[in-house]
């Protein structure tokens, strides 16, 4: 669950980037973030993910009040996310199984755990043929969703995906959001951030738009028809 | 920390060894390279500071007994004597004695017979006065002459300060260079570290991204440091000990060294080996901990 109320937030060369953003989305919600660059749609995902801290308002995220929370903290609230990027940022020199593993290692997962664990995501991912194989052996697509399984390994409450489908083409991407609809209609929140916006008319979910650091748009169960974006 | 992290940072930290080879063998070989220049100079400074004590040991100031005391009450003072502070050992010489060592010593001067012919009422009956710490000569002087039935004494305090100077000053040298070198010991490692967790970096932001904590993300890089610097450590004590046995060798086969003693390998080697792998590992993970500490940030 994520609330973010009147949240204003100014970088230190004077941009301002968000000017009283109020969102809130509720758990097992997926969710559409769209807008132009420059929009504030990464500062969102800073802000939630506690990379970032803003200059006003006030910051929910699964529990964790983001505006006191004890920088010791911020770990453990990191773990209820599963992040995913646009450049999957898979790392080269380790299999699949041992870039699932390295994530479960950074939550301190014993053996046995991630023995039991790392089959099953593959397997919901469909690569439980490729744990052995390096990124640079596989696809695009196949590499995003390793970075899927990356983010789901640890059981996440929510998984934030920035600009997942960026670098796919097209029915690649289509792909990848069906498997995240597919993850969402297991249980976990869902955030995408995109611009593609003949994938978003796809699905009928939620659309949030964010035009100069304010939210212009926000339908529930609509789809993305701000063509001017 | 739990079990199955202390194989993982075991097994990560030792891998990344291998993974920036080069850098870790320049860690290593400048670890030995500063090691072995502060264990070399320490152990000068061990060996000087053994010989001093053994000449300060051998330096002794004589107290002569009031002429008027009979034998039994001149040697009843040496009770007392031994009891002031910085008095490490008292021995009595009868005047008779004196005498006998004094015709003794000048035995092969040209006037011997001169001196072997001195009465020995010439001399006094006298205590030789050794003394733990030389550099207090002066004030153990004044105790013992305080003392009642001690008349006069006969020293050479500039000798004493002499050989204070001269263990001070090496003292004081030694420590400045195994501060210098500790230190630079410490950058070198730090700059290793460094490099390990830039080339890294990604892999550190994806794991702070997952939810480790700091100390699970500084964990492998402590324990490469710490490995390099006990392994580096290691290597630098055996170099130490060759080092040391060929000088050890070569001043007791040596003309111009006879009178120096060199204190034997097997009786500092613990020492040494504490001493080098204690600052291994403290170089090391101090290092690494002052890398890790800007990209732990994310």
């Amino acid at each position: 669950m994520i609330r973010l109320l009147d949240i204003q937030k100014t970088y230190d060369n004077g941009t301002k980037a968000l000017k009283g953003v109020t969102l809130n989305i509720e758990d097992g919600e997926f969710v559409f973030l769209v807008g132009p660059s420059g929009s504030g749609k990464s500062t969102i995902i800073k802000l939630i993910t506690g990379e970032e801290h803003p200059n006003a308002g006030r910051i929910m995220v699964n529990g964790y009040n983001l505006n006191s929370i004890h920088p010791r903290q911020i770990p453990y609230m990191r773990r209820t996310l599963g992040v995913i990027f646009q450049d999957f940022r898979l790392i080269d020199k380790k299999t699949v199984g041992e870039n699932l593993e390295f994530a479960m290692r950074a939550v301190g997962a014993s053996t046995r755990e991630i023995r039991k664990r790392i089959p099953y995501v593959l397997d919901l991912v469909d690569l439980s043929q490729k744990e052995d194989r390096y990124p640079s052996q596989l696809s695009g697509g196949e590499q995003q969703r390793v970075a899927i399984a990356r983010a789901l390994v640890n059981n996440p409450d929510m998984i934030i995906a920035d600009e997942p489908t960026g670098n796919l083409d097209p029915q690649r991407s289509l792909e990848i959001m069906t498997l995240l609809e597919k993850i969402n209609e297991l249980g976990t929140t869902m955030l995408v951030v995109t611009h593609a916006k003949e994938l978003v008319n796809r699905f009928t979910k939620r659309v949030i738009a964010i035009e100069n650091g304010r939210i212009f748009s926000d339908e529930t169960g609509g789809y993305y028809k701000h063509e001017e974006i | 920390m739990k079990r199955y992290n202390f194989g993982y940072y075991f097994g990560e930290g030792f891998r990344s060894i291998f993974t920036h080879g080069l850098m870790s063998f320049v860690a290593v070989f400048m670890i030995v390279a500063c090691l072995l220049i502060m264990g070399s100079f320490s152990l000068v400074a061990l060996n000087l500071e053994r010989e001093l004590g053994n000449l300060e040991r051998d330096n002794e100031f004589l107290a002569f007994v009031d002429e008027s005391y009979t034998r039994e009450q001149a040697m009843e003072l040496q009770s007392r004597i031994e009891m002031v502070n910085n008095v490490s050992g008292v021995s009595f010489t009868t005047k008779e004695q004196a005498q006998e060592d004094y015709a003794a010593k000048y035995a092969s001067d040209q006037n011997a017979a001169l001196y072997s012919e001195l009465p020995a009422e010439v001399f006094r009956d006298r205590y030789s006065v050794h003394m733990e710490d030389l550099s207090l000569i002066q004030e153990t002087i004044d105790a013992v002459e305080a003392i009642e039935g001690i008349d006069g004494h006969q020293a050479a305090p500039e000798v004493a300060e002499g050989f204070v100077l001269v263990r001070n000053v090496a003292t004081a040298v030694a420590m400045i260079l195994i501060v210098l070198l500790l230190l630079i010991s410490l950058f070198i490692i730090y700059n290793t570290i460094k490099l390990g967790t830039f080339t890294r970096r990604e892999e550190i932001a994806i794991m702070k991204m997952c939810g480790a904590t700091n100390g699970f993300v500084r964990g492998p890089f402590v324990f490469e440091g710490m490995i390099l610097g006990l392994f580096g450590a290691v290597v630098a004590f055996f170099c130490q000990w060759g080092v040391y046995a060929l000088i050890a060798q070569a001043i007791e086969t040596g003309e111009t060294f006879q009178l120096i003693t060199v204190i034997p390998f097997g009786e500092i080697w613990p020492k040494v080996l504490g001493v080098f792998a204690g600052t291994g590992l403290v170089v090391g993970t101090g290092g690494s901990v002052m890398a890790i500490r800007k990209f732990l940030q994310v």
